[in-house]
């Protein structure tokens, strides 16, 4: 058996304590520990950006770290974005847009596009596209989810 | 995809990961995108895992005795927006802009792309075309090794196993780039090739080129190197220049990406992009 790790991490703004094994992975702590089950895991290979999250400000996927190695950071999961009935723009633009069909891709998804408008404010299509280069649609064609981020560019 | 059991240890220090690397059967783990992958497939199957991600003497991006010295540790991301690297070395900025995607650039670092040496990994083809110089800290002390003679073979490094890479020294570079065929699903290249020419007036006192992708490890294309020493860069010389690197690749690749036949193709057409894009800056 391997030595157990104690870690830190502040989810969602508030600290999270645990002892982990070093082998959990960051997604699998968030959904299955904490219960936050809206960071999806799609591909586990690090292809699919389902499970992207922010990590001390920048996106992450979450299925390619482990959670040991997320001590002491602050992370932002789909859960920690909006309210009911106070929905982030970029939940409004996937809402206004139609960003999205079988829902799967979106948590990550609606992660990349607030990871790129944080760098990038006013992006072209082009670095939209480029932005969401590490998250995969299986159903839109991702013509609706680049004009949702582009929803959410404007409403600034 | 569950990784097997491990320990896992973070060096608050270098020298402590390298007591850590000596005293155990461990591996070093930075940014983890190519060592967890690996080890999910349980195709690595290391005991313990030495976190040098929050290493300080790994980080950071300076200029010193009008070298570039680049941490081992810095992420492509990082690399990428340097203004200190957009400006004396800007090839190496827009090889790290293509490496994967936004995600893996947050956390990839340049020495574990260079230690891992994956055959279609990036900057291996940037580092021996700007001859570049790695810094080395293992239990005997430092050393430095030359981009040109690290990569050995596929996944094989000139690199101790109680060895850390520090870090990067690179000189400015202006008339430098690098062109990319890339995988379209992980953006890792199939061919890729970085010209770094010495130029004077319109004419080319010498070229290195370096090729990644198309066979087992980056390799310096001497042939059509030479073929461009001492010529004003006409249309015909640089055709020449992209024939001799497709005729003289040795070592080709053949897989469900790209055929030895197309790889040899890419090979002559991205040193043609690459020296075109160089000696347009
Ligand atoms: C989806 C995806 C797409 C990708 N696309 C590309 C691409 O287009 N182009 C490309 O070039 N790469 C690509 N990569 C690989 C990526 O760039 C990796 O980040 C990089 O190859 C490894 O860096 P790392 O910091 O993650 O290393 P790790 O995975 O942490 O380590 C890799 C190896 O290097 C060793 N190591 C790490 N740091 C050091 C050091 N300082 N000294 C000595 N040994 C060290 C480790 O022990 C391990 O053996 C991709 C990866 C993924 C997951
Ligand atoms: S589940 Fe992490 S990238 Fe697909
Ligand atoms: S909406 Fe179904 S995968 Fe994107």
């Amino acid at each position: 058996m391997s030595e157990p790790v104690a870690i830190s991490i502040n989810v969602n703004g508030k600290s999270e304590a645990a002892t982990v094994e070093p082998r959990r992975l960051l997604v699998h702590f968030l959904r299955e520990e904490l219960g936050l089950t809206g960071t999806h895991v799609g591909c586990d290979t690090t292809q699919c950006g389902a499970c992207t999250v922010i990590m001390d400000g920048q996106t992450v996927k979450s299925c390619t770290i482990f959670a040991a190695q997320a001590d002491g950071s602050e992370i932002t999961t789909i859960e920690g974005v909006g309210s009911d009935g106070n929905l982030h723009p970029m939940q409004e633009g996937f809402w206004e847009e139609h960003g999205l069909q079988c829902g799967y891709c979106t948590p990550g998804m609606i992660m990349a596009g607030i990871g790129l408008l944080k760098e990038n404010p006013h992006p072209s299509e082009q670095e939209i596209r480029e932005g969401i280069a590490g998250n995969l649609c299986r159903c839109t064609g991702y013509q609706h989810i680049v004009k949702a981020i582009q929803y959410a560019a404007e409403k600034g | 995809m569950i990784p097997t059991e491990f320990d896992y240890r973070r060096a608050a220090t270098l020298d402590e990961a390298i007591s850590l690397l000596s005293e155990t059967d461990g591996k070093l783990l930075a940014g983890g995108h190519s060592l967890i992958p690996l080890m999910k497939l349980r195709l690595s199957e290391p005991g313990t895992l030495i976190d040098i991600a929050r290493l300080p003497e790994l980080k950071g991006i300076a200029q010193s005795d009008g070298m570039i010295e680049i941490g081992a540790g810095t992420t492509h991301h990082e690399v990428e927006t340097s203004q200190l690297i957009r400006e004396q070395a800007p090839v190496l900025a827009e090889c790290a802009a293509e490496i994967g995607d936004p995600q893996v650039r947050h956390r990839g670092t340049l020495g574990g792309s260079l230690a891992h040496s994956d055959p279609a990994a990036d900057y291996p083809a940037v580092m021996v075309a700007l001859d570049a110089e790695f810094h080395i800290k293992g239990s005997g002390g430092w050393r430095a090794a030359r981009a040109s003679e690290f990569f050995q073979d596929m996944f094989t490094v000139d690199l101790a196993p109680d060895e850390v890479i520090v870090k990067v020294r690179i000189a400015p570079v202006k008339y430098a780039a690098y062109a990319k065929l890339h995988q379209r699903a992980s953006h890792y290249a199939i061919v890729g090739v970085c010209a770094a020419l010495d130029l004077d007036g319109g004419v080319c006192r010498s070229a290195r080129l370096g090729l990644t992708g198309a066979g087992s490890h980056a390799v310096r294309m001497p042939e059509a190197e030479a073929s461009l020493a001492g010529k004003s860069l006409t249309a015909d010389v640089i055709d020449v220049a992209a024939r001799t690197a497709s005729d003289n690749a040795s070592d080709l690749s053949s897989d469900l990406h790209a055929s030895e036949d197309y790889r040899r193709a890419m090979v002559g057409v991205f040193t043609r992009r690459a020296i075109e894009k160089a000696a347009s800056r």
